[in-house]
């Protein structure tokens, strides 16, 4: 069987999921984020190659495919910035990092930089609650934002593609010593 | 905070503990596994976590044991648990640290439940926004693989048990636990009717478990200290401690384990430093989002699950958020109902057309241009949800409406008449999308 757009490196990272489970369709979470990882985006060319190996429907793995948000079912920037505007965030100033970032990048909410490199989204709670407000870049969080973090962090990113500032092993309240 | 002695927080507020396999062990980790495989019965393990009082942490406070105690027992087919680490409940943030800095609390207490229910399969369920969580479990499962906790024979006891990392992908509503058995299986977070409960036909329609991380982490510790010593701790219907999360306005807002049945006042006040700006507390949601608002004259409430409740609201999932009186009630409710409408699963109609209608009011009301009869509107709108959908989304989406209403209905009423919002004067008028 030939895939349309996925590699053989997708192939096998999704089959090495099998066994995982009792039943393939289990692993159409998984596929798609493996796709995702790789092209970017989930293209309906992807779904159908995740059909194929997952011996279901194009349809059922759109279903999932639309269902969940952290799919991109589009093209996004290569930094996707999420930002929390849940009430705990709310309270603490939510509002002002999201004009700050659109401000600071020069896009509306949805859009990306004309460079490519970042998109924003606003979202739904992402259990940070105590330490907002808060945002998400790719797969790391960024809390307790002010203005002038928020201008290193994206420093950091265009210049290394990673930010020291990113939250490692979480703690509310930060122990001491 | 030294006032109360912490069971899950314990190692993890030692300097320098980052909840390896090794520290684990070194403060006894894995010996409640091994005790109950090699010398406790299924049976026994479930009486012992009755007789604790156990009861999840997940939101509904169901008795653990006696959740168990309804998987079939001469079932002859595989039985499966899973761990509710989808953690997506505004306004609550504790299995996050529990799963980053002590993963093998819960892991073991996967193991224990396991046994007891003669499960040989678990999945741990965590929400796709979690990616440092997910590798943090990862890397302990390969560490508790190795050291032959997981897999075959373990113990050379004869038990078998795989543990699976499921990883979600942006949904709300998949910690509801027959929409999380949904999206294990590769579809749709979609709740299923109940019964069959999950008990008898769950998972691959077989019988299952599903608890939540801070549950099954208590499970080691009642094992090794015993179901009295647990029992003693907390209130008589609600045992032992719990991890609240504290957020919004206070001074020091984060995740404090107190036993169960402190009062609101304390948690806000002595352990979480009070308002910040020292102003004065308007109102506090005591459970997460889907609890319903209380006031300040319920700060004497115990932080129990019997006593919440008796007020008009619910423990919930243990998210307490704060907010002082600068805070617009009205654009608290309508910020709760853009979740809940944005979350809401679509698959039954009250919920799904309802969120719509509700949210679109409260933005009218908050924008100035709200009507008299809108509020006896939400209050009809929220009653032809309530009850009247396939999971308990329903009431929880319907409970920061009525509470508001019932606790602040002169602020809705204000907004009405003023044709403006008091505390956001220039709120504009936004509608649904
Ligand atoms: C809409 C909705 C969302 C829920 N979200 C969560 C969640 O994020 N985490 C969780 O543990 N339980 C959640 N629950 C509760 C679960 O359905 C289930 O009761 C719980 O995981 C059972 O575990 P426990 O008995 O250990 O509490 C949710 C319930 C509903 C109705
Ligand atoms: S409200 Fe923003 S992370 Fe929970």
């Amino acid at each position: 069987m030939k895939l349309k757009v996925l590699s053989e490196a997708a192939r096998e990272k999704i089959e090495a999921q099998f066994p995982k489970y009792p039943d393939k369709r289990s692993v159409c979470l998984a596929a798609l984020r493996i796709a995702q990882e790789e092209l970017g985006h989930v293209s309906e060319p992807a779904m159908i190659d995740i059909a194929e190996l997952l011996e279901l429907t194009p349809v059922q793995v759109y279903e999932v495919a639309t269902f969940y948000t952290l799919y991109n079912l589009k093209p996004i920037g290569k930094f996707l910035i999420q930002v929390c505007k849940t009430l705990s965030c709310a309270l603490v100033g939510a509002e002002s990092v999201i004009s700050h970032l659109e401000n600071t990048l020069g896009i509306a909410i949805g859009e990306t930089t004309k460079d490519g490199l970042f998109t924003l989204k606003v979202v739904e709670c992402l259990a940070a609650c105590g330490s907002g407000p808060m945002m998400q870049i790719n797969d790391r969080y960024y809390e307790q934002l002010t203005p002038e973090k928020i201008e290193t962090i994206l420093g950091d990113l265009k210049r290394e593609g990673q930010s020291k500032l990113a939250t490692g092993p979480f703690m509310l309240p930060v122990l001491q010593g | 905070m030294a006032k109360y002695e912490p069971i899950l927080l314990k190692n993890m507020l030692q300097p320098g503990y980052r909840g390896l396999l090794e520290e684990y062990r070194a403060v006894g980790g894995y010996t409640a596994f091994e005790k109950v495989l090699k010398e406790i019965s299924p049976a026994e393990v479930i009486e012992i976590v009755k007789k604790s009082g156990l009861r999840g942490r997940g939101g509904a406070g169901f008795p653990t044991g006696l959740k168990w105690s309804f998987i079939p027992k001469d079932y002859p087919g595989p039985r499966y648990l899973c761990c509710n680490a989808d953690e997506s409940e505004p306004g609550t943030f504790k299995d996050r640290q529990l799963i980053e800095r002590d993963p093998h609390q819960m892991l073991e207490g996967i193991g224990i439940a396991c046994h007891a229910i003669g499960s040989h399969q678990a999945y741990i369920y965590i929400r796709g926004e979690f990616d440092l969580g997910a590798e943090i479990i990862q890397r302990a499962l390969n560490e508790a693989y190795a050291a032959k906790y997981f897999g075959k024979n373990i113990f050379g006891t004869g038990f078998d048990l795989e543990v699976v990392l499921h990883r979600g992908a942006g949904a709300y509503i998949c910690g509801e636990e027959t929409a999380l058995l949904e999206s294990i299986e590769g579809k749709r977070g979609k709740p299923r009717t109940k019964p069959p409960f999950p008990a008898i036909h769950g998972l691959y329609q077989e019988p299952t478990v599903v608890n939540n991380v801070e549950t099954l982490a208590n499970l080691p510790y009642i094992i090794n200290r015993g179901a009295d010593w647990y029992a003693a701790i907390g209130t008589p219907k609600s045992t032992g401690t719990r991890v609240f999360c504290v957020g919004g306005h206070v001074k020091r807002p984060g995740n404090y384990e107190v036993p169960m049945g402190i009062s609101l006042r304390e948690m806000i006040y002595d352990i979480a430093g009070g308002i910040r700006g020292d102003k004065q507390l308007k109102a506090v949601i005591p459970g997460g989002a889907s609890a319903p608002f209380l006031k300040p004259e319920h700060l004497d409430t115990p932080m129990d699950f019997e006593a919440i409740k008796e007020v008009g609201s619910m423990l919930g999932s243990g998210g307490v958020t704060v907010m002082d009186e600068s805070v617009c009630i009205v654009w608290a409710a309508t910020n709760l109902m853009e979740f809940f409408h944005h979350e809401s699963c679509g698959k039954c109609t009250p919920c799904r057309e309802g969120s719509a209608w509700i949210l679109q009011i409260l933005r009218r009301i908050e924008g100035g241009l709200g009507r008299p009869e809108d509020i006896d509107q939400l209050i009809m709108l929220c009653g032809r949800i309530e009850g009247k959908t396939v999971c308990a989304f329903g009431e929880a989406e319907v409970g920061p409406i009525l509470s508001t209403i019932k606790h602040f209905r002169e602020e809705y009423e204000q907004h009405i008449r003023e044709k403006h919002c008091p505390f956001r004067p220039n709120a504009k008028l936004v509608m649904a999308h």
